[in-house]
This record gives C-alpha cells, structure tokens and sequence, in this order.
C-alpha cells in the first residue's frame, strides 16, 4: 500500500487513541487475525488499542463431539470422510482424523464441497461424508452440493452439519459480557454473503460500532481507523470498508439457498456450549443427505482438556499467552487445542508471528469484567 | 495392431532379472539416457580421478501428481540433486537414478519422465551415469485410485571448486540475502494439480538446474558465504536455519522479495505463507555487503536468475529471529513450516 497514506491513518489512529484509555476492538474473522499478524499492522497500533481475536476461526468454533462424530464415521467401513484443511488435525477425544488417516481411514482434504460429488461418483459402492464446517461463506456451497445431489440422485453422499452463524455468536458474546468491548471488526468474506446490514442488531441492541472490511492491508486499516472514529465519539455506528466487495443486503442467491436447504438450529460451539439459532440444519426435505441420521450417529460430550483455554480464547476473554500450554505443551507442533491446530486459530497465529512466541506474556494485560 | 504380448504398462515381470527387464531396460532407459559410462552396463560407474574434494549426496522423490504444470518428477530428482551437490560449492559431475516402478505404469508416462530425466541431465551437463530399476506390486491407494506410480532416488557427486568456501559458518552480521527470482512457485503449482483442491492457474514448477547460474556466480568473484537451494519449508526454512545455527537475526524486506501476482494471490486464496512455500529452482544466497552489485548482475545474467533480488540482511538479533518489514510497513517474525501445509478453509 501507498507508504504516505499508511503513515498518515497510523498518525490519525494515534490521535484518534491519544488520552482515550483502552479501547478493545474485535476482530471477528480468523482471516483477519491472521491478517493483522501477516503485514505486522499490530506493530504499528497505540498500545491501547488491543485487539482481540473472536470466534470466527470455524476449525476452532466446532465442537469436540462434532470431530468425535466425524473421526467415528471415518472408521466405519466404507466410508470416506472429507473436509477442508485444517479440520483433519483438531484432536478428538482420542486422535484427529489425520492420524486416523495414517491408520489407513479415508480421509480427504478438499477445498471445494463440489468435489464431494465427484468422489461419490467415482466411489459408488462407498459412502462419502462431508464434515460441513464454516460460517456463512461455506455454507451455500454445502446447500449448492445438497441440491445437485438431490437433482442427480447421488444416494450415497450426505453431510454432517456443523455450519455455524455468525450474529448470534457475536449477541452471545456480548449477551454474557465478560470481555467490554468498544467495537467490532466485522468479517470480510461472511460479509459478502450476508450483507453489512446484518450487522445492525449488533449496532441497534448493543450499541457497538460494526465496520466491515477486508483483508488486504488497506481495508483493515481504514477498517479500523473507521472502528476506533466511532468510538472516540461514541457512536454506535455501521460502516462498509469494503463497499467493492460487500452490499448492504448481502448475495441474494446465497442467501436464498440457505434460506431454501437449511433452517437455523440450535448447535454446540466449542466451550460456548449451546447458542440458540446460531447453526444450520438440513431442511425436513432434504434430510436424507444428513449424515448424522443417516448414519444415527450418537453425539458424545465434550471433554475438552481442562487446561486448554481455547474456548476463552475465541471469546476473546484470554490471550493466548495467558494459557499455560501456549508454546511449551501446546505448539503448531503438538497442538492441543484448535485455535493451535488451525492456520487461521488465534493461537497459530500468536505463536507464528509475535516476535515474543510463546515465551513472554504480553506486557498490557487483557481487560475482561471477569 | 500390436502384438497381444507388447505391453502398454509396466508388469511385474519386467523386474524379473529376464528378457523382459532387458528390453525395458533397453528401449526405455538406455536408448533416452544414452552415454559412454552407461551404455557398459557394468555394476557401477567408474568415474576419474578428482582433483579436489568430492561431494556425495542423495535424494528421493514422491511426488504426486507425478507430472505438473511446467515438469515432472524426472525434472525435479535430476534438477533437485545437481543444486544440492552445487550449494556445497562443488561442480556436479555424475549422476544415479534409481528407478521404483509400480506394475500398471504405463510405458507413455515412463517415456515422458525419463525423456525429461534425459532432458534436464543434458542441460546441466550432468551424465546419469549409473541405475537400478525395480518394479513393484501394484499398491491399491488407501482411496481406491490405482497405484500406477514411480518413485526415484538419485545420487550426486561432484568435486568441489578450488577456492570456493560456502559454508553457513562465514555469515557475519551486514551480509546480504538474495533469491534468484520469483517465490513459491513450484509448491502452488503441484497444490494447484492435487486432487480435491486443484484450482486453475497459469503458475509453473519452477524446477531447474542452477548449476550454471551458480558456478556464473562463483566466477564473478563476487564475496558468496552461503548457498542454499529453498526446497520444503521454502526461503522461510534456510533463513530459519541461518538464524538458528549462526544465533543471528535476519531481516527480509517483503517489498523485494520477488513475487508474481499470480503466485500472491494464490497463496493468499489457499492461506499458504509464499516464504514456506515449496521452491526447486531459487536458491538463498548470503553475499559480502561490498559485492551485492556483482552478485546480482551475475545472477542476472542468467536465464534462471533473470528476476534475481536482494531481499534482506543479516542483523544482530537476541533472540535470533528471522523478522520480515512487511508490505504495510510492519514487522513480524518468519518461522519455519512445521509439517505439511494445509489450505485454509475460507
């Protein structure tokens, strides 16, 4: 980006921040978390602006029984499991399906739900399952896939549904209030499907500034220059960064096929526990394509290790560095929890880009109400 | 129409020891392959005498698909061991190519790979001089897909050039890094062709021997401490490594760390790190501060180091880091990958 330009909104930010206590911003999207850390843009913030990381890395948000559902459907005979990137290294209660993998399962990484259909065209005699995971940016081509299997009869593809919505995670965030937060950094890519408008229960109940943006350096930064402008004068505002990209009203045909595959269900969240409406179902109509029926599978609990602090993480309520497994137990390695398994976990991205990694704590505590 | 008993894939028989694995032999390997040390046929090669000291190295390869956009698994064993016995600072001067063959390769794709085994072995000047050949049961894949595969192994040797010392141990703070043209290139390529995530793009394995480029560079007189080719783990792994066995920081500009759009753009929809990514035609070089100019313009000369740069210096550094000046005029740290890569879900 233009140098002049970035020195000019980093002045403007310290002014902005200059004499205003702590102002903690929320950076939604694991992409922007990384992001932050990838062009250094934290480096060059005031000291007072923090911003934390939410939960919005979808590797990290999906529920130990969700992983311990997939890696039992995995070891079923006949059965291939597919799913994108980093899910296959989320620890399960006993093993990830990456080590299943190593173990002879069928475990495939795809980037494209689409590819689904053609593994369960070239294996007709097996059943392929796709581990369906993400916010609102995976979901309509999990819809997309649905219905082209419906359309051609493919009998032997089904999903297991972890698809999750990102409002209801940010109310019930701010609904249990144990981190004060000043404003929101609002998803690039989500955005682009639901539209910037969705953010106005956030803005309207909550009174917090949402800004939209997106993840090139410049987006964020005038996506934050825009955040940190709201709060130095205390308004509660919603603004679009990334008006090239995102509409006010979202993609209307995305939109419409989750509207006409899924409905809005209650679902787990890693350590949030049950938020209600913040996950996607099939539809009554489409069930035969869910997994879990299909293959009645029987969801345990989740028996997360006791000293991973993951779940605070993605609630923004502790940095990384506050969990004793960050980078001595807990590494890219010998990752425990999710937010270290995925490229896009808060953690992941702490311990590959802090010039500190693992070994110091961060000198300005986290603020939280707890 | 052929004969019933010619055969259009590789089967068992053809490592039988009998007829069959001489025909294979013949017509497949020796025929493209053809030189004076290989056509004895003997047990092994009988190389002159060398003058200075020799390297030995080895390497195998597994790559799957075993043919990508811009070359094949042939390209990359010959390519791949002449730059580690050249990064040594020494003059590749033989070459062995192991040969794994699985029962059901067919005999097209074997003679595409060992054409351009005999291609690139030709451009670096380089005489496999020496091989083995075993075919192997078909290994049904645990997805079902056939084997059909082919694995290699190649060894180098080669006689060190008198007068050359590239060892990590010269790397002094006020060095110099440079890259000998654009990053990242050869692993989206092969990411771009892997099943389940293949993706359109116009980006090509950058596989290439730079024994010329380098021994180029030797010649400038230009003050080298270091070379190493940046393979797994990308320039992020040798510069991880300088930082960690000579305790010294490294500092990359990101503004000149040559990149193509299209290889950025790539990276950034896979969420991959271009500086962990796969390379196996750039090397890192660590130059003397005084002979930057030489250095590149000797590079630069070269077909495969036209786009060569300075991206960085060595620095004093507690703790030793490698820290990138990012794009949007940050900082932070570059560590090395630590497993297989994985795209990014969205």
């Amino acid at each position: 980006m233009d140098a002049a330009k970035r020195d000019e909104i980093i002045k403007h930010l310290h002014e902005l921040c200059d004499g205003l206590g702590r102002i903690q911003i929320m950076e939604i999207c694991g992409t922007h978390t990384v992001s932050l850390f990838r062009t250094g843009l934290r480096s060059l913030f005031p000291e007072n602006l923090r911003l934390v990381s939410g939960p919005g890395c979808p590797v990290c948000v999906t529920a130990q029984r969700h992983i311990d559902a997939a890696i039992d459907l995995a070891k079923r005979d006949g059965v291939i499991v597919a799913t994108y990137g980093d899910m296959i290294r989320v620890p399960g209660k006993s093993g990830s399906l990456e080590r299943l993998r190593a173990e002879g399962a069928d475990v495939r990484v795809i980037n494209s739900a689409k590819t689904c259909l053609r593994l369960a065209n070239e294996n007709p005699d097996r059943e392929v399952v796709f581990l369906a995971v993400g916010f609102e940016t995976t979901a309509p081509a999990t819809a997309a896939v649905v219905l082209e299997a419906e359309a051609n009869g493919v009998a032997n593809f089904s999903a297991l549904m972890c698809h999750k919505l990102v409002i209801p995670a940010m109310q019930a965030l701010l609904q249990a209030g144990d981190v004060p937060l000043d404003g929101f950094l609002c998803p690039g890519h989500v955005s682009v499907i639901i539209g910037a408008n969705a953010y106005k229960p956030i803005v309207e109940q909550f009174k917090k500034p949402c800004v939209v943006a997106g993840f090139e350096p410049p987006s964020i930064l005038h996506g934050i220059e825009l955040v940190v402008e709201h709060v130095a004068a205390k308004r509660a505002a919603l603004s679009n960064a990334y008006r090239n990209v995102v509409s006010n009203e979202g993609n209307g045909i995305a939109l419409d096929l989750l509207k006409q595959v899924f409905v809005s269900a209650d679902t787990h969240w890693r350590e949030l526990g049950v938020i209600p409406k913040s996950g996607l179902e099939l539809a009554s109509c489409y069930e035969q394509f869910d997994a879990a029926k299909r293959f009645e599978v029987v969801f345990g609990d989740d028996e997360d290790n006791p000293l991973c602090r993951c779940g605070e993480v993605i609630q923004g309520k502790v940095e990384p560095a506050d969990c004793d497994l960050f980078g001595y137990e807990c590494t890219p390695l010998y990752p425990i929890g999710p937010c270290m398994v995925s490229s896009e976990g808060t953690c992941s991205a702490w311990y590959k880009y802090n010039r500190d990694g693992g070994s110091h704590r961060s000198s300005v505590p986290l603020e939280t109400n707890s | 129409m052929p004969h019933p008993h010619d055969h259009d894939r590789v089967v068992l028989a053809h490592g039988g020891g009998g007829e069959l694995m001489n025909q294979l032999i013949r017509d497949h390997l020796l025929t493209p392959l053809r030189n004076d040390a290989l056509i004895q046929l003997g047990d092994g090669a009988v190389l002159p005498p060398s003058e200075g000291k020799l390297v030995f190295t080895t390497d195998s390869y597994v790559v799957t698909p075993l043919e990508f956009p811009g070359g094949d698994i042939g390209r990359l064993a010959i390519a791949g061991t002449v730059n580690d016995v050249t990064v040594m600072g020494a003059v590749p001067t033989a070459i062995s190519l192991g040969l794994i063959l699985e029962e059901g390769l067919p005999f097209e794709v074997l003679d595409r790979i060992v054409a351009t085994i005999a291609k690139t072995a030709e451009e670096a000047g380089v005489p496999v001089v020496t091989g083995d050949t075993k075919v192997i049961e078909r290994r049904i894949g645990r997805d079902g897909s056939p084997g059909d595969g082919l694995f290699i192994n190649t060894a180098g040797v080669g006689t060190i050039l008198p007068g050359c010392d590239w060892s990590i141990g010269r790397i002094e703070p006020g060095d110099v890094i440079l890259v000998n043209g654009p990053i990242a290139e050869h692993g989206l390529a092969i990411m771009s062709v892997r099943n389940g995530i293949e993706f359109e793009t116009s980006l090509r394995t950058d596989a290439a021997p730079l024994n010329h480029m380098l021994h180029t560079l030797f010649k400038s007189g230009a003050d080298v401490k270091f070379v190493r080719d940046a393979t797994r783990g990308g320039i992020a792994g040798v510069l991880s490594d300088i930082a960690e066995t000579q305790s010294l920081g490294v500092e990359i500009d990101e503004q000149s760390v040559p990149l193509t759009p299209t290889a950025r753009h790539a990276a950034e929809m896979l969420g991959l790190d271009p500086l962990s990514t796969a390379n196996e035609g750039k090397v890192v070089c660590v130059v003397d501060e005084a002979d930057v100019d030489k250095a590149i313009s000797s590079l630069q000369s070269h077909q495969y180091g036209t786009k060569a740069a300075a991206i960085g210096r060595v620095v004093e550094s507690d703790p030793p880091l490698v820290e990138l000046i990012t794009r949007a005029g940050g900082r932070r740290v570059v560590q090395r990958p630590y497993g297989e890569e994985l795209p990014r879900i969205c």
